[in-house]
């Protein structure tokens, strides 16, 4: 196979960071991933090497004939360094799962970085499509005709009575997963973050961290998806996750207002003072960016920074990661000269 | 206040943990408090909460359910129980008896109404329209609507015979 060359990925940004779509002030990004499975050939956790080569090839050769993915990159993930695997969990094109026992697992990715499928993780396919803003029916729309394209070259592990059958029975039936990045400052500076969790959590919708399970909130970012694949049709469970977090998007609206009129000032402090740290800090973590970095999204939603704009802040996110920080760097750096160059990468963007 | 463990950082993570009824709390900073994350994982994962879900019901599994194994991958319910994932497909044929109520209890469904396979085509279709039938009698059945079910039988009927001259 020809040297993938994922360096192009650095100089652009992905589709889903350009801070467009509908209520995209509040709703980062939406993704839907479908689980997928080779009929009667073993999961890939229980395949053994043969299998699991036959059934990447298997993918490879399908997803070609794919005319969506004709210009894709076709990853194998033994082909690329640590860093570069997790500069690929940094802009959300595989979890992070991803990076582990490597040799037959692959990624293929359309060069606009929509959508992306992931090859032998823990189902042989994970196809899934990232959208910029409040999007999910159209990336249910577009995952879902992908499916049926590869389907065409694919004999999918299927029942009539189960549906889609997945290695995880949390999977079985539509395999489908939507979920929603959203950035809640208000309502976790109002402290009314927990009763909302709360709620959703009881409404069957799951909430974690920037990089899904596992994970921690950080940067009041929230992803939310749900909970069971079985016993509703798709399009059923995308209404129930769209109604849910419209709700959540509402409130979180009333309450940005409530701050910027009764609480103006502190807000107006808040906003500034961060921005005046990332401005003049030398050694800054990735965690303090991205705390702070909320808080200037924050002001530059409400207004209160005009200079920047809400694609810039999305950027500056996902640059100052680890991964990104030592490719733009072009070398390994340690932990405490990441802390440095992501500082000077801050200080040179916030103009 | 600083954190339990290091005793250096400043502490944001507040942990509750119960050990041997005890309830013990831990106030740790975030770096202490992801080892320590780390450390539940693995005693608290998925494969737990799975076979916290196939136990709950029946307290005593059934010997024969825990050696049957998959004739297609190998793999044992016991395996299952272990690692929480399935070998292949055909497990879901293998370990049909407890994997419905498992399902069932994790969807609060056991029945797929989405998407149908572009290979499955007309027999799922059929398959459902027939499941839509039964599930038709039995409220009718418990309604005591008579009438109505003994036409929904002929209908089943009907339905089960063209299905099977299809098949000969």
């Amino acid at each position: 196979m020809t040297k993938v060359n994922i360096d192009d990925f650095l100089k652009k940004d992905s589709e889903w960071l350009k801070g467009t779509g509908p209520n995209s002030d509040i709703v980062m990004s939406s993704r839907v991933r479908l689980a997928r499975n080779l009929d009667k050939l073993a999961f890939s956790h229980w395949a053994d090497k043969k299998q699991q080569e036959s059934i990447m090839n298997a993918v490879f050769d399908a997803a070609r004939s794919v005319n969506y993915l004709k210009d894709a990159l076709f990853i194998r993930l033994k082909d690329l360094n640590e860093v570069d695997r997790i500069f690929l969990v940094e802009r959300h094109l595989m979890s992070p799962e991803h990076t582990k026992d490597v040799e037959f697992k692959a990624l293929i990715v359309d060069p606009k970085e929509i959508v992306s499928i992931m090859v032998n993780e823990e189902d042989h396919l994970r196809i899934q499509v990232l959208q910029s803003g409040f999007n999910l029916m159209e990336a249910w729309r577009i995952v879902d005709s992908l499916d049926t394209e590869l389907s065409k070259k694919l004999w999918f592990a299927y029942s009539a009575k189960w549906g889609y059958l997945t290695a995880c029975p949390t999977n079985t039936g539509t395999g489908l997963r939507g979920s929603v990045m959203l950035h809640l400052p208000s309502l976790v500076f109002t402290a009314q973050i927990g009763k909302i969790l709360q709620a959703t959590a009881k409404l069957g919708l799951n909430i974690r961290g920037l990089y899904g399970e596992g994970t921690e909130a950080s940067g009041n970012l929230f992803q939310v998806s749900n909970q069971v694949s079985l016993g509703r049709t798709e399009e059923d469970m995308i209404d129930n996750i769209e109604r849910i977090i419209n709700q959540i998007i509402a409130r979180e609206e009333t309450t940005r207002r409530t701050i910027s009129t009764k609480n103006r000032e502190a807000l107006v402090d808040r906003v500034w003072r961060a921005y005046g740290t990332l401005k003049s800090a030398h050694i800054i973590t990735s965690n303090e960016t991205i705390a702070l970095l909320s808080a200037i999204r924050l002001g530059v939603d409400l207004g209160i920074v005009k200079n920047l704009d809400r694609r810039m802040v999305n950027e500056l996110l996902i640059l100052t990661q680890p991964s990104h920080l030592q490719k733009l760097e072009g070398k390994i750096l340690n932990a405490n000269e990441r802390d440095m160059k992501r500082a000077a990468l801050i200080r040179e963007r916030l103009t | 206040m600083n954190c339990d463990i290091c005793g250096k950082k400043e502490a944001t993570v507040h942990l509750t943990e119960i050990v041997n009824e005890q309830m013990t709390k831990l106030n740790l900073c975030e770096d202490c408090a992801r080892e320590k994350g780390a450390q539940m994982e693995e005693h608290f994962g998925l494969s737990e909460l799975l076979s916290g879900l196939t136990d709950m019901g029946t307290a005593v599994e059934p010997e024969v359910a825990i050696t049957t194994k998959c004739s297609n991958c190998g793999l044992t319910y016991q395996n299952f129980r272990k690692i929480g994932r399935l070998g292949c497909s055909e497990c879901y044929e293998a370990f049909k008896k407890e994997l419905s109520p498992l399902l069932k209890r994790i969807h609060g469904a056991d029945r797929h109404i989405g998407k149908v396979s572009l290979r499955g085509g007309k027999t799922i279709k059929d398959t459902r329209t027939l499941q839509d039938l039964k599930v038709q009698l039995e409220k009718a059945i418990q309604m005591e609507e008579f009438e109505e079910a003994a036409k929904l039988r002929d209908k089943i009927r009907d339905f089960e015979k063209k299905a099977k001259a299809k098949e000969e």
